[in-house]
């Protein structure tokens, strides 16, 4: 099932168009990264926030409302640059464990992030923090890195 | 002068070492990526504050204040890093275009932060409240996307030998 849709990907012509050229992975790969600033920044200020360091005066819920949109914004950069990257070396990337890290962590990341980070953001009016809070900012940041740690060891797999 | 410094260093045992290792460049490289996260994303954030589309209501001295020093804990890490995985392969690198380009786009960002810094950001409770921020400020942010931006996408490229000499 997945074998043949990760076939179908290399075999498209996102893939082939992209494996064929020697400048287009390096364009895609540019923007992935430029992306990765802004996801970077939108979630650990939120992450930051909730643990009780970064913007201290503004509530976790307002930081977390403001950051929203250039989280969103900056992920489907991410996923539509990320999925021609992976379409032009589609079956090296199925034989790739980090790849497949990476895969899960985004799934919990994305899942957490817009469930139960989310709540607990918009519910965090107080000033301070709570030991909640704080342990919904280190499962954010450890899911988030095991994306970036797993997309970089793509390349050295 | 240079060049033949890069070949001294080359030849350390430091150099060797890390050229020789399995695991030193990957680890390091995902330290240098990592830290990217926290440096270029607190940069962004602070410039998009300063072009007036994130954070309006906050103070732009309490984003400055409270995010700036994540920005230097950022820039250590990228700097540290950096410089370890130059020694990677010096010679290489100190000849590669991207790097050059690099190196100019991270020399003009620090230029600007330090323009601002130094210049209208010292007046900045006239305008630290100010929705849509004044345009100096704006350029200030664009600049500093634009150059940091530049920085990413160069070094990124430098892993490319398309323009090495060989």
């Amino acid at each position: 099932m997945l074998l043949a849709f990760f076939k179908w990907c290399e075999a498209s012509w996102i893939g082939k168009g992209i494996s064929g050229s020697v400048y287009l992975f390096p364009v895609v790969e540019a923007t992935h990264l430029l992306a990765l600033a802004v996801i970077g920044g939108a979630v650990l200020i939120v992450d930051m926030r909730l643990a009780g360091l970064g913007l201290k005066k503004t509530s976790a819920a307002e930081v977390a409302r403001e950051a929203e949109p250039w989280l969103i914004g900056s992920l489907l950069i991410m996923l539509v640059s990320g999925f021609m990257l992976m379409c032009s070396e589609a079956m090296r990337c199925y034989y790739n464990g980090a790849f497949w890290l990476k895969m899960y962590s985004l799934f919990f990341a994305v899942i957490f992030t817009f469930t139960i980070r989310r709540r607990v953001a918009a519910a965090a009016t107080a000033s301070g923090t709570t030991a909640k809070a704080i342990l919904v900012a280190v499962i954010s940041v450890l899911l988030w890195s095991g994306v970036g740690l797993g997309g970089r060891g793509i390349g050295f797999y | 002068m240079l060049f033949q410094f890069m070949q001294w260093l080359e030849a350390t045992p430091a150099s060797v070492a890390f050229h020789e290792s399995i695991w030193s460049f990957p680890i390091v490289e995902s330290i240098h990526v990592l830290g990217l996260c926290l440096f270029l994303g607190m940069a962004v954030l602070t410039d998009l504050r300063l072009m007036g589309l994130v954070f309006r209501r906050v103070p732009l001295s309490e984003v400055m204040g409270h995010v700036l020093p994540w920005t230097w804990a950022g820039a250590v890490i990228m700097v540290v890093s950096g410089m370890v995985l130059f020694l990677n392969t010096p010679v290489r690198y100190y000849t590669n275009i991207f790097l050059r380009v690099k190196f100019c786009m991270l020399f003009l960002a620090v230029i600007n932060a330090w323009v601002f810094h130094s210049g209208i950001y010292r007046k900045i409770a006239r305008w630290d409240r100010t929705i849509p921020t004044p345009t100096y400020a704006k350029i200030a942010g664009a600049v500093s996307l634009l150059m940091w931006g530049g920085v990413v996408v160069a070094g990124r490229m430098i892993a490319y030998n398309w323009f090495d000499k060989r």
